[in-house]
């Protein structure tokens, strides 16, 4: 591979406290070999390949917390390869993979069937999780240890939340001796039973079950009080109600050490965006009124919540045209990712550099994975986008196996234009 | 007749999903039909041929006795050929989805389909995908909008008017399509509307849809021109909503007691089953004076035939 040097871009790297215009010079190995105002066109030697980036801004490549593939089991909705395209349009370079597959990833010749997958079709970074408990029945603990040799970056049942306390306790226990990383889907089964919106307004006149706030804050604090006792790497995966801030805000103030994070889609849309049961927006979490909108993107903004996540979650038609209480939740969104991400930044509720961080450092440091910076001597993985430029979602446009997106004719500002992994070009628009 | 004047009228749509979606209008000129078929069914000689050669088919996927027979019978009277599926043997246990049943139905050129589901916005889905009408019998806890428009005309004949009574609604109220109904349709034409029910069976938030809210009955009751009792079902009673059926009655069962509290002139409607004896003390259900359970069923009839003769006849659809 030839040399490359991206020039006259704005690189932010929040990780390095970098925020200059200036270039990226990729070595022979994709590997970052100098950056910074000091690498321009005139520094470079002459068989270097230079890209202009005038105008437009390089962070490191995003790292998406939680995305759901289908493989295996669940092909027709997502694979590999279809993940990668929509993620590196995305700007997307490595993503954490749930284990809701069929069957589920809970042990280690599963996982080194996806490990094995993933490497032969994905062009993409895949960083598996395999369950917290076998088979996602929240009664036995997987085997933490040996899915971690084999290469689980962390442990979660996805969509489902452990709710037995003496399972979660043992859970705890158990792993912490394993620095194991553990993240919950927070919610309580029995509150949220049957419940497929938010509980209010909007539940009350769909007619549906609705699930209340206090479904998510239960199991914090129940997950909060026993991180107390263990101090294991704690993180909550999809917060979503404004009664959970407080609760996070006191445990960190106390110097507990763990991470939350939350999907793009309750930072973008809110329950009354579901109209009359427009299932493409019947989510897990469930989105939530205006007020628990603006209090997550404070939240964001404060640094209270840590990480952004897509929740990419692709589904097929048919789980979705279906009356509301029995349509499948999620939405596809690794794509749009940093796009929604970026109006916030539009919306002057979040500093651009933390926006980054959300996408880029953070989660990667809470994966412990070498990604999300743009160090010397580490992989290539850039995404290269123009802040500015204005553009709307179509169905037809998504690279995603599954065209389940929640905000099809969303006006958005700031659309990926390259991404890089491992120094190699695998997305151009 | 007033019939003439009333065709004056836009009824612009082409289902019937719920009362959200109508206008004052829309909502009076089927009441004023109704009110003409009344008169109508009373008489001995009760068929007409507005429907003729017309196909009705009762897509039913919750049992129902009288809304389905009410329906069948509206449709008959008006000349349409009526076809009740009885859903709980056909094709949907074997696992075929709502959408493909009603493109099934639909291959078979109905001109209206009246479905009942037990998923709320299953008739709202059934109509994306249908050529033919449908009219909602009722959508999980949603609306079941020929329930309140009977109500309606219940109350209009038996008071003279609906603007400025007090309407006190009482029971399960959060899993109540005919309590939703009602208190869109009762708002809309003026009435003054309360919800009384004990906390675990109040929808969250159910004041924005501009109602007051009691737990304590007598409160609710005071001054009520109209009680409308609600079913309390079985499996809610036992502990999981309330603590056990003599305790919500107590409570929040209507009895001679607690009707001192409403309007002396107060009327008492259910929208059936009753459970006598848990919502409803079973002789004041039949009290003559008091109760128009009766009327309602017969408002039924009629309310279901002008929806029908409106929706099958909207050459506007």
């Amino acid at each position: 591979m030839k040399e490359k040097c991206l020039v006259n871009s704005r690189i932010i790297d929040p990780k390095n406290n970098i925020d200059e215009v200036g270039g990226i010079l990729i070595d022979s190995k994709g590997k970052i070999k100098a950056i910074g105002k000091k690498v321009t066109k005139d520094s470079v030697s002459k068989e270097t390949e230079v890209i202009d980036c005038k105008n437009k801004i390089s962070i490191p490549g995003i790292v998406d917390l939680r995305v759901f593939v289908g493989e295996p089991g669940y092909e027709y909705k997502e694979n590999f390869r279809t993940l990668s395209e929509a993620a590196l349009s995305g700007g997307v370079t490595s993503v954490a993979t749930m284990p809701n597959t069929s069957p589920v990833i809970d042990n280690v010749s599963i996982l080194d069937f996806v490990k094995r997958r993933a490497k032969d079709k994905s062009t993409i970074k895949i960083n598996p999780f395999a369950t917290l408990t076998k088979g996602l029945e929240g009664k036995e603990m997987s085997e933490f240890g040996l899915l971690q040799i084999v290469g689980a970056v962390g442990f979660t049942d996805g969509i489902k939340c452990v709710q037995s306390n003496r399972v979660m306790d043992k859970i705890f226990n158990y792993s912490k001796s394993l620095d194991t990383l553990i993240v919950q889907f927070t919610q309580d089964n029995e509150l949220s039973l049957d419940g497929s919106v938010n509980e209010g307004i909007v539940s009350t006149r769909l007619g549906l079950k609705g699930i209340p706030d206090i479904a998510e804050k239960i199991i914090i604090e129940r997950d909060l009080s026993l991180l107390e006792k263990y101090k294991n790497r704690y993180h909550i995966s999809t917060l979503s109600s404004k009664a959970s801030i407080p609760v996070i805000e006191n445990y960190k103030k106390k110097g507990l050490k763990f991470t939350a994070g939350v999907s793009i889609n309750n930072l973008s849309l809110n329950e009354n965006d579901i109209g009359d049961f427009r299932t493409f927006l019947k989510l897990s979490p469930p989105l939530k009124k205006e007020e628990d909108r603006l209090s997550l993107i404070e939240a964001v903004n404060n640094e209270i919540i840590d990480v952004i996540v897509s929740d990419h979650k692709p589904e097929d038609e048919e789980s979705k045209r279906l009356p509301f209480q029995q349509a499948t939740t999620g939405a596809s969104g690794v794509e749009t990712l940093l796009s929604l991400a970026l109006e916030l930044h539009h919306n002057k509720k979040v500093k651009l550099n933390t926006i980054i961080k959300a996408l880029t450092s953070n989660p990667a440091n809470i994966l412990k994975i070498d990604a999300g910076h743009l160090s010397v001597g580490s992989s290539a993985d850039i995404t290269v986008f123009d802040i500015e430029k204005p553009w709307v979602l179509k169905k037809e446009n998504i690279k995603s196996k599954s065209k389940n997106t929640a905000i099809e004719g969303r006006r958005m500002q700031g659309k990926v234009e390259k991404t890089f992994v491992d120094g190699v070009l695998l997305f151009n628009s | 007749m007033a019939l003439i004047k009333n065709e004056a009228v836009k009824f612009k749509h082409k289902h019937l999903l719920g009362i959200q979606s109508l206008s004052i209008p829309e909502v009076n000129y089927i009441l004023t039909e109704a009110e003409n078929f009344v008169e109508f069914n009373r008489k001995e000689q009760k068929k007409l041929n507005l429907l003729n050669g017309k196909t009705q088919i009762n897509l039913f996927f919750e049992s129902s006795t009288r809304t389905l027979s009410s329906f069948e019978l509206a449709g008959k009277r008006l000349g349409a050929d009526v076809m009740n599926m009885n859903v709980s043997n056909s094709s949907m246990k074997k696992g075929e989805t709502l959408i493909d049943t009603a493109m099934t139905l639909n291959a078979m050129n109905p001109d209206v389909l009246i479905i009942r589901h037990q998923d709320s916005g299953a008739a709202n889905l059934l109509s994306q995908k249908v050529n033919c009408s449908v009219i909602n019998a009722g959508d999980g806890w949603r609306e079941h909008p020929t329930q309140a428009l009977l109500d309606a005309l219940t109350i209009k004949l038996k008071k003279g008017k609906i603007e400025g009574l007090k309407v006190c609604i009482c029971g399960d109220i959060m899993h109540s399509r005919v309590a939703r109904s009602n208190i869109y349709l009762l708002n809309m034409l003026g009435a003054e509307v309360r919800v009384v029910a004990p906390a675990t069976l109040m929808p969250k938030d159910v004041e924005s849809l501009g109602v007051k809210s009691f737990t304590n009955m007598s409160e609710g009751l005071k001054g009520s021109d109209i009680v409308m009792m609600l079913r309390l079902q079985t499996e809610r009673m036992q502990g999981s909503y309330v603590p056990s059926t003599r305790e919500y009655y107590e409570f929040f069962g209507l009895d001679y007691k607690k009707i001192t509290k409403a309007h002396p002139k107060a009327i008492i409607m259910h929208p059936g089953p009753m459970n006598r004896g848990v919502e409803i003390d079973t002789t004041l259900a039949d009290d003559i004076n008091r109760s128009v359970i009766k009327e309602q069923v017969e408002m039924g009839v009629a309310v279901r035939m002008a929806c029908l003769k409106i929706i099958c006849g909207n050459k506007n659809k």
